[in-house]
């Protein structure tokens, strides 16, 4: 059923006519649903941004494509979505469109990795979003096989900075695609699980997926 | 300047451009307008330089859209097809087939300019600054088409 708009632009003193004329003018074309943009969108080159969200064992993700590949992953806490959508169109692009279809893949594999089902990822990525150095210290923790895990120093050394285990965490803190680049499988040297970009229970979730349970 | 999602604008304004493209162009063709324009909307928008009226600046791209679909339709209207050839025709020209046919025909034979503000405010659901900046007219031109439009309308309804 349609809704009738009550009029706040005239303070209620609406006459017949006008009400005749909202109520008609609404009621027959709400029935019909505009047709979607994202085609025609992509196929004019302006769809900037793809989004889709999933929702997983970690709790809703999002997830957002580039024309080049999948850009951002992001977890979104309790009420945090509008604020994780603006901080995407921010650092990609405002031209931004939910387009669920265009994330088919990247979902599916998700889904697969979060039942067990899935030790890779076999997902075009767009890593414009990551800095040369974040990019060294992400390539060497997508070297960390499955189920298995390293300390920040061993990522840092394999990147070619044997000192910087702490740059290499804020590096890991800020990966813009988490579970598809592991940085969940980075821990302290001492044992200690360390820090992780969507908190620590998330982190202790994905571990034990992949057989590591504490 | 920090835009939103352009998703967020869709989201809040489909259904009233949808709407006042049927209202003002039918139903039959009002859907490649209604991608036109978004498609317009999307390629300026990360160039906007102001974020305080998108719905006006929405409906002025909506505006702008109708009317260079109302004038290519009158250029290819010459020829007069076989009367057999003939798709099968809306109730009358732009105009949705509604429970309340007459208000339907009504408005869309008022004149342009009336019809167009008065499905700005009702179907859209505009203040009269929204109407003024989609129209690209003064605030006072506004509030007079809608009123002019009503007018006509009651004259009609109380023949």
């Amino acid at each position: 059923m349609s809704e009738i708009n009550v009029n706040h632009h005239s303070g209620g003193d609406e006459d017949e006519l006008e009400r005749a004329l909202r109520a008609a003018l609404h009621s027959e074309t709400d029935a019909v649903q505009p047709p979607s943009i994202v085609d025609a969108a992509a196929a004019a080159g302006l769809l900037d941004v793809a989004y889709a969200r999933l929702d997983s064992p970690v709790g809703t993700l999002v997830l957002a494509s580039t024309p080049e590949g999948l850009a951002r992953l992001a977890y979104v806490d309790e009420g945090q979505e509008e604020a994780v959508m603006e901080d995407i169109a921010a650092r990609l692009s405002p031209r931004m469109l939910a387009a669920p279809r265009r994330l088919d893949e990247p979902r599916r594999e998700l889904d697969e990795y979060f039942a067990g089902r899935r030790r890779a990822f076999d997902l075009t990525l767009d890593l414009r979003l990551l800095s040369d150095f974040t990019r060294r210290i992400l390539d060497a923790t997508a070297r960390i096989p499955y189920g298995e895990v390293a300390t920040y120093k061993d990522v840092a050394t394999a990147a070619g900075s044997p000192r910087g285990s702490r740059a290499a965490g804020n590096a890991l803190g800020s990966n813009p695609l988490p579970i598809v680049l592991p940085c969940h499988r980075v821990l302290h040297s001492g044992g200690g699980l360390g820090g992780y970009t969507g908190g620590l229970a998330r982190k202790r979730v994905l571990l034990a997926i992949e057989g590591r349970p504490e | 300047m920090r835009l939103p999602p352009f998703q967020n604008l869709l989201d809040a304004h489909a259904r009233d451009v949808h709407r006042f493209l049927i209202a003002t162009i039918g139903p039959v063709e009002s859907d490649d307008v209604y991608q036109e324009t978004w498609l317009a909307a999307l390629r300026a928008y990360p160039q906007l330089t102001d974020g305080s009226n998108l719905k006006g600046w929405l409906f002025t791209i909506a505006h702008r859209k109708a009317i260079d679909h109302v004038r290519a339709r009158a250029r290819r209207a010459t020829p007069v097809p076989e009367p057999a050839d003939l798709p099968e025709a809306p109730a009358a020209d732009g105009v949705a087939p509604v429970a309340d046919e007459d208000l339907w025909a009504a408005v869309a034979a008022l004149p342009d300019k009336q019809r167009t503000a008065v499905a700005l405010r009702f179907i859209a659901d505009s203040a009269y600054a929204e109407i003024a900046t989609a129209m690209e007219i003064s605030e006072p031109a506004a509030r007079r088409n809608v009123h002019e439009g009503l007018k006509r309308l009651r004259e009609e309804r109380n023949r």
